[in-house]
């Protein structure tokens, strides 16, 4: 009936201005569909081919990590509303997308100590190469310096993106465990210095020490700092970063294999005609209400085109709402008191692991969640036989030329709050076993 | 904490006012009533040192970071009302043209959520996640075989993000040939995102006009075209909705030129199992699972943008990737000239597993289906708006079309952006509006695959009474919806991005 109201008889007819020689012949060369319950026990199978939870205990960290998702953020998060909707275009129908982002900005910009925080971006890579492509604009200047602690996904993820804006990368290289800025090379002034603390071996930095070697350049600083430890550690905004960029998967986001994550990102008030994706203000509607929209537009790619400074048009809204979601059933004693036993356990866990003989620290600079330890074998033979025992007992890394990698001989240990005592010890005892 | 029998539950007024009515829902912080909170740990019997034990006094906060306290009945109070103040599409009809927000099936839902797969940490060795593995590797597959394309990246964590690793790939294949070419190509009614990404990559933009088909001129592309063009950039159908049918002269010219043509997967909708971007001479494709295969948007993500390849950009893809031993195991493999990561992990994990149960849904025929549906719905709409709008480039569309209020314009002052928020107020969502930049009052219509006759001929309806009313009813709408019509211009003015800006500014609670 709708062929025939349109003038056309055979759905073919649809697709008349595809040129014959590019017709797909015999259809695409994919299988039949199945069935609700065909594909849930497909989905089911596959799940059941990986090992996850109470079957391989999570010591792993490395920029993600295992903490507790409650029913309300799982539950309120997963609410169709938020799920289904588009990028709020039309504020009127998206003030609970839009409220929900506010609040999340509100809690990002509180945690960061600085006073904006946009709507999200990809994840933490994606924000870090943001920040610095926001530093090299700001600066008009094509050097980065970057601490040797970055996470080294991160680090490729930048040095992937500079190949297309050409700025360069200089790895300040870390002395035992935190970054030597007095080892940063003579040469081009940079752009900013980006410093992640705590660091990929777990290390808090010395931020004040960055900020000073920021200044002898007049450079920014840009420092990426962990959600959870916020709440403890003094922020990032108090110690003088003019960016703070972060994962944003430990509040509220199970591991899910990497994704999907969040990037943190919150600026100087200077900053913001740079920053970039999107970002919420509040106003009014046209009687007087309050209100909220996507605001700053003029900055995003789809007006500026080819002379935007970022092409990213989405965030990450949905798992923004979930951290936002998080963050206040947490509340403000709440994440004081999840980093709290975040640093217990770690202390706990190192202890543990210190009195194995053959076991010792990578660095000895203070940790709050993860650590690294150098081990009689090689920490992939050690991951091996940990998993054959039940737990995942974290990631190989290395240290080379003061630059931290994703490979290597040690290895790094992380413990969330939801590690028990009798799960650490059980660890220890593993540990001790496959490095005799 | 469950109330005890002597005192009352914690928290405050819960009550359901606001449903869908025009009582402004308070923020979060001003539910803030201290002492109060929602969260619980795990016992786990580890020994309570106290901070300054545990990290030197100097990296300690002196106050905690303040965030809300409120009991989890507030907070769920709170977050469910805002639910009630967001359109979706489980609630109605989307037709955002190039958005493609179609029907998200509850099953993707169901097989996102397996503790299988959100359990998982990244890093765990292959070994033990051969599940996830698997069905990487299968969607890559699906994905090639759907574009006609030899091997892909899931790594891309949105469409744009695709974008850029697009342009890397085809900078890296040119350097990988000792050459260095500084233009790209993107025809005038490209999306937006095209020529960000471009300056991105390290190129210029070179713009190619429309002809008055609505298709690329290929005269002018033809005189752009030198040893300096690194490629072109092509969405197909592009965003007028119309297929390129000089698509196989086009890519023979760009080829010629040792140019490479990159496919902007945004309208992969229209032609699946109808034809294939590989077949048309495309070497790079992008999708946006979230479009073509049902991932829910979010609100504005997460999506997904993979990028499949030809065989000659196999080995500069992103790494690493799912790959398939001989006996049928899976690890991971970095192609050997490989642009590097352009993600943390291993891309948008959970949003691949949703596109992958929904492929295993569809099936092969299930997917030329959806190509059929979208035509059809988007077509037929089109061609109940003759007469009444107009439509500059009017000739069988595919999954979307552009019609404009131009003429509406000047008999009455109807504007693109009054029909919008009119159809809010009819219980639709708007279309997209004011794109292409080439069309003047452009509304650009993809009603999608997933609405039925009976919605799409009410959307019809809605349209042609709307154009039929008098001159001024659209400026004043929308009426019925929880906010009217709101002032960006004060937004961008007067910057609150945060509660504590708007309480500096003087609003209180």
């Amino acid at each position: 009936m709708m062929l025939a109201d349109i003038g056309l008889d055979t759905l073919d007819d649809l697709f008349a201005a595809v040129p014959e020689a590019l017709r797909l012949a015999g259809g695409l060369d994919l299988p039949a569909g199945m069935s609700e319950p065909d594909v849930a026990a497909e989905m089911e199978r596959l799940a059941g081919l990986n090992r996850a939870g109470s079957d391989l205990v999570c010591f792993a960290g490395a920029g993600a990590y295992d903490h507790e998702v409650p029913a309300a953020t799982r539950r309120l998060a997963s609410r169709s509303e938020f799920v289904t909707a588009y990028t709020p275009y039309q504020p009127e129908v998206a003030q609970g997308v839009l409220q929900a982002l506010f609040e999340y900005q509100t809690m990002v910009a509180r945690l960061a100590g600085l006073p904006v925080a946009n709507a999200s971006l990809y994840d933490g890579a994606s924000a870090a190469v943001e920040a610095v492509n926001l530093a090299v604009g700001a600066k008009r200047r094509q050097t980065v310096w970057v601490g040797g602690g970055l996470h080294p996904h991160w680090r490729q993820v930048l040095a992937t993106f500079a190949a297309g804006t050409g700025h360069r990368l200089v790895d300040i290289p870390l002395r035992d465990g935190v970054t030597d800025w007095s080892a940063a090379p003579d040469g081009e002034a940079p752009a900013c210095l980006l410093v992640a603390s705590p660091n990929y071996l777990g290390a808090v930095e010395d931020l004040a020490a960055a900020r000073a070697a920021a200044d002898r350049h007049d450079a920014l600083l840009v420092a990426a700092f962990d959600p959870v430890s916020a709440g403890l550690l003094r922020s990032p905004g108090d110690l003088g970063a003019d960016v703070a960029v972060g994962e944003g998967q430990p509040l509220g986001t199970p591991l899910s294999f990497g994704g999907p994550y969040l990037g943190l990102f919150a600026c100087r008030a200077e900053q913001v005609r740079r920053l970039p994706g999107r970002l919420v203000g509040r106003t009014v509607d046209r009687e007087g209400r309050p209100a909220y929209v996507t605001t700053l537009r003029a900055r995003e790619q789809d007006i500026r085109r080819e002379r935007a400074t970022s092409n990213v048009c989405t965030n990450q809204t949905l798992i923004a709402v979930a951290c936002m979601i998080q963050l206040a059933w947490l509340g403000t004693a709440g994440l004081r008191e999840l980093a709290l036993r975040c640093a217990r356990g770690t202390r706990y866990a190192r202890e543990a692991l210190l009195s194995i003989p053959g076991v010792s620290l990578l660095a000895s600079a203070p940790t709050l969640r993860e650590f690294a330890v150098e081990l009689p074998v090689p920490a992939q033979v050690a991951v091996e036989r940990m998993a054959e025992e039940g737990y995942l007992a974290g990631v190989p890394v290395g240290v080379e030329g003061g630059v931290v990698r994703d490979e290597g001989d040690a290895l790094l240990v992380a413990v969330t709050e939801r590690r028990t005592r009798a799960e650490i010890d059980g660890f220890a005892a593993c540990l001790e076993k496959v490095v005799r | 904490m469950p109330a005890g029998a002597t005192s009352p539950a914690p928290g405050g007024r819960a009550w359901s006012a606001p449903l869908s009515g025009r009582h402004h829902e308070p923020t979060v912080f001003e539910y803030s009533s201290p002492g109060r909170r929602a969260c619980s740990f795990r016992t786990t019997g580890v020994p309570e040192w106290d901070p300054d034990e545990l990290l030197p006094a100097e990296h300690l906060r002196a106050e905690p970071a303040e965030l809300a306290e409120v009991s989890e009945r507030d907070l769920v109070a709170h977050v469910t009302r805002l639910t009630h103040r967001q359109y979706s599409v489980d609630l109605g009809a989307y037709p955002l043209g190039s958005c493609t927000m179609k029907y998200n099936p509850k099953l993707c839902d169901d097989a996102a959520s397996l503790p299988g797969l959100t359990g998982v940490h990244p890093a765990t060795p292959a070994a033990q996640a051969q599940g996830w593995l698997e069905l990487l590797w299968s969607l890559s597959d699906a994905l090639c075989r759907v574009t006609g394309m030899h091997a892909a990246t899931l790594q891309p964590p949105a469409g744009a993000a695709g974008e850029l690793t697009g342009l890397l790939l085809m900078r890296a294949w040119h350097a990988a040939r000792g050459e260095t070419r500084r233009k790209v190509i993107i025809p005038d009614s490209a999306h937006g995102t095209n020529p960000a990404s471009v300056t991105l990559g390290g190129y210029e933009t070179v713009t190619v006009p429309s002809d008055r088909r609505g298709l690329v001129d290929l005269d002018a592309l033809r005189a752009r075209l030198d040893a300096d063009v690194a490629g072109i950039m092509l969405t197909n159908p592009n965003t007028l909705g119309l297929f390129e049918e000089d698509i196989t002269a086009i890519a023979t010219a760009v080829h010629s030129a040792g140019g490479l043509l990159y496919y902007d997967g945004a309208n992969l909708n229209a032609i699946l199992g109808v034809t294939r971007p590989g077949d048309m001479g495309f070497d790079i494709v992008h999708m946006n699972l979230h479009k073509t295969f049902a991932v829910p948007h979010g609100g504005g993500g997460p999506g997904a943008g993979p990028v499949a390849v030809s065989e000659r950009l196999a080995e500069f893809l992103p790494g690493p990737l799912p790959s398939r031993r001989p006996d049928g195991t899976f690890e991971w493999r970095t192609p050997a000239r490989s642009i590097g990561r352009v993600h943390s992990w291993h891309g948008n994990a959970l949003a691949l597993a949703r596109a992958w149960s929904y492929i295993l849904s569809a099936g092969g025929d299930g997917l030329r289906g959806v190509a059929d549906a979208a035509v059809l719905n988007a077509n037929w709409l089109r061609h109940r708006l003759r007469g009444v709008y107009d439509l500059p480039y009017d000739r069988p569309n595919m999954h979307e079309f552009v019609a404009s209020t131009a003429s509406l314009k000047k008999q009455k002052g109807l504007r693109a952006v009054d029909v919008a928020k009119r159809l809010l107020e009819e219980g639709f969502h708007a279309p997209t509006v004011y794109f292409p930049l080439i069309v003047e009052e452009a509304l650009m219509i993809e009603p999608t695959e997933t609405e039925s006759l009976e919605t799409v001929a009410a959307l019809a309806d809605a349209l042609i009474a709307i154009a039929g009313e008098e001159a001024g009813v659209g400026e004043s709408a929308p009426r019925t919806t929880p906010v009217g019509r709101v002032d960006e211009a004060l937004a961008a003015r007067r910057l609150i991005p945060t509660w504590d800006a708007a309480v500096a500014a003087g609003e209180t609670a």
